[in-house]
Formats: structure tokens, C-alpha cells, sequence
């Protein structure tokens, strides 16, 4: 387990080096997306139409924020990350398009994933579910909100953070998953439930 | 209360205020003490990593006044209504109106969609939401409990019409199976209420209602504590883990309820419940004093 720090825009060689396993910090800027900002994202991409931000290099965290709005200003009271595999059908698209180099959320995410990220680099970061005040004692300031027409939770929060993390490297550029090993193991020990519990299986 | 109906609506806003706000602060003492004992027992390292996050952040949520997780869950009271109170009719208006301020002061997330335009209502409410779970008890006084639930958990919860003919192995294969499937999605480690019997509604209604149950308070009906305790070890074997990255706490309890069934059929429920067990319960008694139940810090 080796403990990384890195400072958005992260290169392509830079998560290259990341394994599962290992715990990742990030400083820079990151934007939220969940379900209906990836759609909408995506159909821009299609469309032709440029983001508010360019995503490269960038981390995208699966998080619907609570935010409170003083004098102005947005600030960050619970960000914690939402469950992954929602956003699963969007997220090969995404990094192929627009180059993120760290998915952040909780759960873990599916093959199709696990595949685009080897095919293009970048890496899932799982942080801690339900963790929200962490995450937001990490966020320094929300620069933007975009897509408010969305709902607060789905709209995409553009923040600049300053060592955001423990992220859990559970997916990484080289095909490791460490959710599917989990998901493996438990089908294993899956068979042994039965029998304790006088099950046929 | 009698004769001073806007009285006792003010004093339901006020008290469903105040347990929303306590609920999505500050975690019940019991559910703390079962994730500090967690912490204290788990042997894989990603699990205890992801414990002690877990407990870092109970911590902040207590010191900064804010939510424990950023999903303040759909509001649901449970109304324990005295059946010779006065003024009902006005409750759920007023409970109602607490939802709609705490979204504002707490704050808590707006997480009320229309499920046609998927349009956020922006304030917590809706058709039919807050939902209220109505029950008329004898008495004069009104309990209310809020849990906020969340949608991480909420997704992976399970109704089936098992096999009568397979009885109660059926039951627990179901929720093996349901446990696994679910994996690190609800937020492990988890609380899971299960009820069976009645019918599809009854057995989730039922398995949703248990798990407002204290960690640390038995089963009322001893004869269920050995099945809860079977399942409890049964599904802390599948090796899920804290958030799903493995290890030995994948629940932190197993609470039943049941109804009796049709001959024809055997309907259970498994409700998920994340780690932030979220709840809060008072009792409004007829002179207008308020008593604070399950957080004394009020």
C-alpha cells in the first residue's frame, strides 16, 4: 500500500503508477456528476457542444452535495459519495471523451469501467459511504455550479480541494478490481452460509 | 391542549423540527457504541480504514453541526397517536411545514423528485411525502419518530412471495441471497429488518418498521432472537465489509418482525438500513411538554 498525493491536472503516466490498494489524496479541482449530469454531459459530447469546464486531467466524484448558500457564496455542509454503479452505463463514454484521470464514489463500479479505465487511464477512488463531513472539510471553495435546472443533487458543483481523500484505490489503470475480488470471495463463502445454515445450494 | 388547535400544531412543527435536525446530526448512542465495538473487532484492514473514516466523520458531523452523510433520506414519521389527543387533523400539516424549514435551516438535502418530470421539488415534500405511518394507541399523547432514509440502502431492499412448502430455510436463503446481491450498495455494515407474513405491503411495512429498534434491545418476542442471531452470523460470513472492501462486519444487527400469512403464501421483506442509522424519537403528552426519547442532549 503506498500512499499518493497529487494535484489536479493528473497525466496519464501519473495514474499509470497507481495500484489497487493503494490510498490516493487529491488537490486541485473536481466536479460532481451524477446520473443526470452524465447524460447531459454525454449529449453534449454528441451535440458537439463544449462543458463548462474541460474535465481533462480532472477528477469526477459521484456525489450530490448539500449545499448552503451565504452572502453569495456556496458552501460545502455534506458531500459524501453516492453509489457508483449508477452511473455505470455513462462512465466508458466519459473517460473516453472527456479524459477525467479519477472517478471518486462508493461501491465500486462494473467491467465496462474497469475496461475503459485500463483502455485510457484513469483510476476509481472509493471513499468512505455516508462520510460527508470529511468530504466537505476537504473542499476549500465551490467555484461554480453548473446545470442548476438539474436539482441541487444532480447539478454539476465545480470545487477546488485541498487533499481530498482517503480514496481506497479499488480500481485501477491495469485491469485490478478490488470489488469484483471482494464479490469473488463471497461467492465462495457463499457456499459455506449454505451449508452452515442447512441450505442446498 | 384542548380548546388551542394552532397551539398544538405549533408545538408538532416545532418537535418534528427538532427531531430532524437531531436525527441527521447526531447518531443514537446505540448505533455508535455497535460501530465503535466494529471498529474495535474488525480484522481486515480496508474494513477497519473504512470504521475508522466512519467514526472520524460521526465525530466532525457532532463538532461542525452538520449532516452525518449528505443523503438526508427521504423523510418518514411514525405517529404514535393517542386516540384521545386533540387536534390530529392538524399534524401532518404541521409535519409538513418542519420538513419543509429544516430543509432550509438544517440543511438537509432536497430529495423529492416527481417520478413523471423528475422535477425536484426543492423543499423535501410532495405527493404523499413526508410519509406518515399513522398508528391510533390508547392514551392522550402523541410520539413521533422520523427516519430519514436513505437511498443507497433504500435501493437494495427486497420483497418476495417465497415457497410456502420451504418454509423458514427458504426465508433465510432470501436473505442471504439478498445481503450478498446487495453488497457494498447499501452502505455496509447495515442494519437489516425482515419481516415476513401478512402480505407483499405488510412484510416490507414491517421489515421497514424494525429497524427503528434500538441496537441494543432484544427482540420482544424471545422466540425470534435465536433466528436473528443465526442470520446475524450467517451473513457476517459472506466477507462483504465495511462499504464492501471486505471484512468480517457486513451487519451490525438482524431485527424480525412477523405477521401470520396466507396458507397460499410466505411474503418477506428485507429493509437495508446503512451504517447511519438514522432516527429520532419525542413524546408530546397532552398538558404540552415535550419529551426527547432517543437524544438527551435536547
Amino acid at each position: 500500500m503506498t500512499v499518493y498525493k497529487l494535484k489536479t491536472p493528473i497525466s496519464e503516466e501519473e495514474i499509470r503508477k497507481l495500484k489497487v490498494n493503494d490510498v490516493l489524496y487529491i488537490t486541485g479541482t473536481m466536479v460532481t456528476a451524477r446520473d443526470q449530469a452524465h447524460r447531459r454531459a454525454l449529449e453534449h459530447f454528441k451535440q458537439g457542444k463544449p462543458l463548462p469546464i474541460s474535465l481533462e486531467g480532472l477528477a469526477v466524484f459521484h456525489c450530490g452535495p448539500v449545499m448552503k448558500k451565504e452572502r453569495e457564496k456556496w458552501i460545502p455542509v455534506a458531500a459524501g459519495p453516492t453509489t457508483s454503479t449508477r452511473m455505470d452505463i455513462f462512465e466508458d463514454e466519459f473517460i473516453k471523451n472527456f479524459k477525467v484521470r479519477v472517478i471518486i464514489g462508493k461501491g465500486g463500479m462494473g467491467r465496462r469501467t474497469t475496461e475503459a479505465m485500463a483502455k485510457y487511464g484513469a483510476v476509481y477512488g472509493a471513499f468512505t459511504g455516508g462520510a460527508a463531513v470529511l468530504a466537505a472539510k476537504a473542499i476549500k471553495s465551490v467555484r461554480n455550479v453548473e446545470w442548476f435546472d438539474l436539482g441541487m443533487p444532480e447539478a454539476m458543483w465545480i470545487l477546488e480541494v485541498e487533499e481530498f481523500g482517503p480514496l481506497a484505490i479499488a480500481i485501477d489503470s491495469h485491469g485490478n478490481n478490488l470489488f469484483m475480488e471482494v464479490q469473488k470471495k463471497v461467492e465462495e463463502n457463499k457456499q459455506r452460509i449454505y451449508q452452515k445454515l442447512g441450505l442446498s445450494p | 391542549m384542548r380548546g388551542k388547535p394552532l397551539e398544538t400544531a405549533n408545538i408538532v412543527e416545532k418537535v418534528a423540527f427538532n427531531l430532524l435536525k437531531q436525527a441527521v446530526i447526531y447518531l443514537p448512542e446505540d448505533v455508535k457504541q455497535a460501530l465503535q465495538k466494529a471498529y474495535a473487532e474488525e480484522t481486515s484492514e480496508a474494513g477497519k480504514t473504512q470504521l475508522k473514516a466512519i467514526l472520524d466523520n460521526v465525530e466532525l458531523a457532532e463538532k461542525y453541526q452538520a449532516p452525518i452523510c449528505q443523503d438526508t433520506g427521504t423523510i418518514i414519521f411514525y405517529v404514535k397517536a393517542g386516540a384521545r389527543a386533540e387536534d390530529l387533523d392538524k399534524a401532518e400539516e404541521a409535519l409538513t411545514k418542519a420538513t419543509r424549514r429544516a430543509t432550509v435551516e438544517v440543511p438537509l438535502r432536497p430529495n423529492s423528485v416527481n417520478p413523471f418530470t423528475q422535477k425536484n421539488s426543492g423543499d423535501n415534500t410532495g405527493r404523499l411525502i413526508p410519509y406518515i405511518n399513522w398508528e391510533i394507541v390508547p392514551g392522550d399523547s402523541i410520539e413521533i419518530t422520523v427516519m430519514p432514509k436513505g437511498g443507497g440502502s433504500e435501493n437494495t431492499c427486497v420483497t418476495g412471495m417465497l415457497v410456502p412448502g420451504e418454509g423458514i430455510k427458504g426465508l433465510k436463503k432470501f436473505v442471504v441471497d439478498a445481503v450478498i446481491r446487495a453488497g457494498a450498495k447499501p452502505c455496509p455494515p447495515n442494519i437489516l429488518g425482515i419481516g415476513i407474513g401478512g402480505g407483499a405491503d405488510i412484510s416490507i411495512k414491517l421489515a421497514k418498521k424494525a429497524l427503528l429498534r434500538p441496537l441494543n434491545e432484544p427482540n420482544p418476542d424471545p422466540e425470534l432472537t435465536e433466528l436473528e442471531q443465526e442470520i446475524f452470523e450467517a451473513v457476517n460470513m459472506t466477507g462483504i465489509g465495511p462499504m464492501g472492501l471486505g471484512g468480517k462486519t457486513t451487519v451490525l444487527d438482524v431485527h424480525v418482525d412477523y405477521a401470520y400469512r396466507h396458507p397460499a403464501s410466505y411474503p418477506a421483506a428485507v429493509a437495508f438500513q446503512c451504517w447511519a442509522a438514522r432516527r429520532a424519537t419525542a413524546r408530546i403528552n397532552a398538558d404540552g411538554k415535550v419529551e426527547y426519547l432517543t437524544h438527551k442532549m435536547w
